[in-house]
């Protein structure tokens, strides 16, 4: 099946080694678009993780029977009919989160990372470490996003959790800067993001360098790896 | 496939020719795309009892937040009317118009519109007007502003939790404000708005103001019986 170090060495990647928004630089569409809060950012996030896991899940199953030189458009079937599956299962039974994440839902097939890893790992791989790979990759996502989110809505209207009474009714938005702060729009521009995520990737290797630095190790090169919208 | 012309040093006898190649791949192909379009299709089937209920429940709570259910007894959902796309309410695709009646008597239309000339975008919105020509409320349904700047006109983003933004049309009519006065206060008129997002109320404000001329002149035809 599965070993213990296989588990770690899957989660490691995922959540930081090769997470997808600081190194793999992969889904910056929905990154860009829905990072204006810390609540979208996560949501966005976890219905990926989902649509991830069990894509890459079913793919590792059928990896056998998908001949090479169609596996690509298998993939996207594959990732598209779990997107739709996932769409219309939160419609119908989990409507008041579908009313939040709806949107967000069809536009996770447009998000590379989906294809990349399906064609990366899951294809290579037993079902189990694909979902596992899928759901980290996920992870990764989701604190990357959500910290981003946190980020640019404090820049941008200084207060935080905008809009979790939407996904949680009882909870309210925190507001930390004083009401009357006007707020600094670009945090919550399309410009912001990329300020915001290229600070973030900057921090990232600085923290690898100086890791590396600490153990004698030669000092990685400056990683952002990919690049896809 | 590619490799004909290369000399086959793999004494494979059965080695496939690239038409049979082809058509392989595209009966594994085919194959994949029937099982996974009956697999929609099922989940389609299954999911959407639940679905167009909850898609009924939904739309009577977006009429509920402009019109208050003391002004109809009949059943909104089916007392309906098509309107073919209305360039008047700004629409460029067929939409419904729900007709309140209470006790038999025509008490209320709720009509979606569309401000066409939003700060990014269009921005759609119901609006319940009464039978009288008094604006019962409007509502937001969809729209692109940007956010925490020009989202104020929907409620749930606007910071003045009191009295909301979109509150200021509750029982304003042609008779009450005259047609000049139809304008966001910066240009002359009487509505507020939010200094730095100018463009969405004015959109609002003249969507609104069209919707409510639109129902003027057709409020006979609007409430004649004809449903559906």
């Amino acid at each position: 099946m599965i070993t213990l170090p296989e588990i770690k060495q899957i989660s490691l990647n995922g959540v930081w080694t090769q997470n997808s928004s600081l190194v793999q630089i992969l889904g910056m569409c929905p990154l860009l678009a829905i990072t204006t809060s810390m609540v979208n950012g996560v949501s966005l996030s976890i219905a990926t993780l989902v649509v991830m896991a069990l894509s890459n899940f079913f793919v590792a199953c059928l990896r056998n029977y998908i001949p090479h030189e169609i596996r690509i458009p298998v993939f996207i079937l594959i990732a598209a009919a779990v997107v739709t599956v996932v769409d219309l299962g939160m419609n119908a039974y989990l409507h008041d989160l579908y009313l939040v994440l709806g949107i967000f839902i069809p536009l996770i097939i447009t998000n590379c990372l989906v294809l990349g890893r399906i064609e990366v790992f899951a294809a290579k791989n037993s079902p189990v470490g694909a979902a596992l790979d899928g759901a980290m990759m996920g992870i990764g996502m989701v604190w990357t996003l959500g910290l981003l989110g946190g980020i640019r809505e404090f820049i941008g209207t200084g207060s935080l959790f905008g809009g979790i009474d939407l996904v949680i009714p009882s909870l309210q938005p925190l507001q930390i800067l004083p009401a009357d702060y006007p707020g600094f729009l670009i945090g919550i521009l399309p410009p912001g993001a990329f300020i915001v995520l290229g600070c973030f990737v900057a921090w990232r290797n600085w923290v690898v360098a100086r890791a590396a630095a600490r153990e004698n190790l030669p000092i990685p090169a400056p990683l952002a790896t990919g690049g896809c919208h | 496939m590619a490799d004909l012309n290369i000399p086959d040093n793999q004494e494979t006898p059965e080695d496939p020719t690239a038409a049979a190649e082809a058509v392989r791949s595209a009966s594994i192909l085919a194959v994949f795309v029937i099982f996974f379009t009956l697999a929609l299709a099922f989940v389609y089937f299954l999911t959407k009892p639940a679905i167009d209920a909850s898609a009924a429940e939904e739309k009577m709570r977006s009429i509920g937040e402009v019109l208050p259910t003391a002004f109809y007894d009949n059943d909104l959902l089916t007392d309906t009317l098509e309107l073919p796309a209305v360039a008047e309410l700004g629409l460029d695709d067929v939409s419904t118009v729900y007709r309140a009646r209470k006790a038999g008597q025509p008490s209320a239309l709720v009509v979606e519109a569309v401000a066409p000339d939003g700060y990014a975008g269009k921005i759609r919105m119901l609006v319940a007007i009464a039978a009288n020509g008094d604006l019962i409320g409007v509502r937001i349904t969809l729209h692109k502003e940007t956010p925490g700047l020009g989202d104020y006109i929907e409620p749930k983003k606007d910071k003045n939790k009191d009295r909301p933004w979109i509150t200021q049309f509750k029982g304003l009519s042609l008779v009450q404000v005259s047609d000049a006065d139809w304008k966001v206060k910066k240009d002359g008129g009487r509505f507020d708005y939010v200094a730095g997002a100018t463009v969405t109320p004015r959109a609002v404000v003249k969507a609104v103001h069209k919707a409510l001329k639109y129902a003027d002149a057709n409020r006979e035809q609007l409430f004649a019986r004809s449903a559906k």
